[in-house]
């Protein structure tokens, strides 16, 4: 395992819908068990091309993500290893019981990806945007949750994925991100990585939030304030050691997430943290709110999930942790 | 393993087959009432309703290896009404899947027998099912797969007739037919009565197989205890190289004894070893009617 953090953090020109497309032919040219299944959004995911070279192992349900979950279960109970797209809200809301019943409580080996997370559903608005797909995936047994942070993650994930049975849901942005690593990297999953070290505060961020908590921590430092920032990508099962570790050497923590507090990230974290380490939790994120329509810098800033936020977050936990110590 | 399988001339059974169909039937229902009666309370009603079908899947057409129950070339089975699993088991503990001993544990605490079928747990069901409507798409990827394999395998799949109220079996309805399942063969269970009472009153269903056939499918509407027309029917469906068939079974929920035919509230029912006994002896007594035309031929 190799992660090459990239000098510069700018936004990619790639989309990850084209990564997304690229890994999963590359994986269907030796592996004739890859099948790709959608709810009428191959084109809003950019997997044409992969349709067009296999059409044997693309199957496009039609708009029914209940009936493709299921036949992505019966798929995978012959041996196949569907990978079943839809957006993040139909993925998870709609499905969650076939998710559930036909796919883990059955022990199947089904990769959901649900796309546009959170703010990045933009101009789809509310009934689109979802801030709770993770929180659902989280209550079911035996799932793997992940949000890839970049073009070079989600690679590297989707070729690991296509190879360990088991349940997992992938949420993903379709557009650009903003870049953190090297192509190349390799990740562990369940190993969140470590972007900066510090001492007075650990920023554990997620997707859209990671390279606004890197920023967060270069403003911080000028103030200061030394932040590690730890990139959690994978929600479940979640790295308790880095988490418990960051607790016990800095002393506060936020947690970043374009995603509803409740039952997310922060509600993860504060998990791990209520049971083996207590400290100051500052939660960045979507505070139980619904989705709206909007451009991603309007809606990051209306639902708070920028730099200034962040280091208005970690002030406010060093604070804590301060008066605490004075007490 | 599956000995009339050899016998077959035809699409048609001979009496002897049918005899034995139909005891294999009356005794899968035997051991359900047993089953139930053990722990006290059960899906009776459904349970006893896919008997005859059961019987003819069984015992005259699937391919199977009990010693093997995820052998490659079987035939799959989905029970999408997950709760008639104790017929299920009771037809696979009777084939070999199982000690009949085990059929006793029904719903006891770390029982590998369920209410409800679990892939994981018994040997021979195939697909986890008990939610109800996923079975049916579950069923549709498990064709598709051998389809894309270019696999022989037949995929039978069982739905309950208040099933048919869940969206998510018309979603599977559009869908088989758009991929061309043809090996795929559904049944429903057509007894007209769901939980809370008869199908017309709650959600009426109408003409099923019209409905199916109007989706692209090639669908009959049998007598659904009559293990020959379920037989010829199946046979028939196997004949169709490009449509999913649904066979709608018309049936009695509850069938075999008179304490539960017909009856809504025999869906979870309460037996005692008194009506044990007396599900038993009318029980014995079919089976005797179906040795003396035997005699009588």
């Amino acid at each position: 395992m190799s992660i090459r953090i990239a000098a510069e953090h700018l936004p990619e020109k790639k989309e990850m819908r084209r990564v997304y497309c690229e890994t999963l032919m590359e994986l269907a040219e030796n592996n004739r068990n890859i099948v790709v299944l959608d709810a009428d959004l191959m084109g809003a995911m950019g997997t044409k091309p992969f349709q067009a070279r296999f059409p044997e192992q693309a199957v496009d349900c039609g708009i029914q993500e209940a009936n493709m979950m299921g036949v992505a279960a019966g798929l995978s109970a012959v041996g196949k290893v569907p990978f079943a797209h839809t957006f993040g809200p139909f993925a998870t809301r709609r499905a969650c019981d076939q998710i559930f019943v036909s796919g883990a409580y059955a022990r199947m080996n089904v990769k959901v990806v649900g796309s546009d997370p959170g703010i990045t559903a933009m101009l789809n608005g509310g009934t689109h945007m979802p801030f709770e797909d993770m929180g659902i995936m989280r209550g079911i047994p035996t799932m793997t949750i992940l949000e890839p942070t970049d073009c070079a993650m989600l690679r590297d994930l989707i070729r690991q994925i296509a190879g360990i049975y088991g349940m997992y849901y992938m949420r993903l942005v379709r557009k650009t991100c903003v870049q953190i690593y090297e192509e190349g990297s390799e990740f562990e999953i369940g190993k969140a990585v470590m972007l900066r070290d510090g001492s007075d505060v650990t920023l554990i961020a997620s997707g859209f939030c990671t390279a606004e908590a890197l920023k967060a921590a270069k403003t911080l430092s000028a103030q200061g304030i030394e932040a590690r920032v730890l990139n959690l990508f994978t929600w479940k099962p979640i790295d308790t050691n880095a988490v418990v570790a960051a607790a016990g050497d800095t002393g506060a923590i936020v947690t970043a997430e374009n995603h509803n507090v409740i039952n997310g990230l922060g509600s993860a974290v504060a998990e791990v943290l209520a049971r083996s380490r207590p400290v100051p939790v500052e939660m960045i994120g979507v505070q139980d709110r619904f989705g709206e329509v909007g451009p991603l810098d309007y809606l990051a800033d209306r639902f708070g999930l920028t730099e200034p936020y962040i280091v208005e977050a970690a002030r406010k936990a060093v604070s804590r942790k301060m008066h605490k110590n004075m007490e | 393993m599956n000995d009339l399988k050899e016998q077959e001339v035809n699409d048609m059974l001979e009496k002897e087959q049918i005899r034995e169909l139909k005891r294999f039937s009356k005794r899968i229902q035997m051991e359900v009432m047993k089953m139930i009666a053990e722990i006290g309370v059960g899906h009776l009603g459904g349970s006893l309703s896919i008997t005859d079908l059961l019987a003819v899947l069984y015992g005259a057409e699937m391919k199977y290896d009990p010693k093997n129950p995820r052998w490659e070339g079987r035939d799959w089975l989905v029970v999408s009404k997950g709760h008639s699993g104790p017929a299920v088991y009771a037809a696979l503990a009777l084939k070999g899947f199982m000690p009949m001993s085990r059929l006793a544990t029904l719903n006891r605490p770390g029982t590998d027998l369920p209410s409800h079928c679990d892939r994981n747990h018994t040997p021979g069901i195939d697909m986890t099912t008990g939610s109800l409507g996923q079975g049916a798409s579950s069923a549709a990827g498990i064709a598709l797969a051998h389809k894309m394999d270019g696999k022989k395998n037949r995929i039978y799949l069982v739905l309950g007739d208040g099933e048919l109220d869940e969206g998510q079996v018309w979603e599977m309805a559009l869908f088989a037919p758009q991929h061309r399942l043809s090996n795929l063969t559904a049944f429903v269970d057509y007894n007209r009565l769901q939980l809370d009472g008869p199908t017309d009153e709650i959600c009426a269903l109408g003409d099923i197989a019209a409905k199916f056939r109007e989706f692209g499918w090639y669908a009959q509407s049998i007598d659904g205890h009559d293990v020959s027309a379920i037989y010829e029917a199946i046979e028939k469906a196997k004949k169709e190289s490009e449509k999913p068939s649904m066979i709608v079974l018309n049936t009695i929920k509850g069938n075999g004894w008179s304490g539960s035919a017909g009856r809504a509230s025999c869906h979870n029912q309460t037996v005692s070893k008194e009506q044990l006994a007396d599900a038993l002896r009318e029980m014995e007594a079919a089976l005797k009617e179906i040795e003396e035309e035997g005699e009588n031929e």
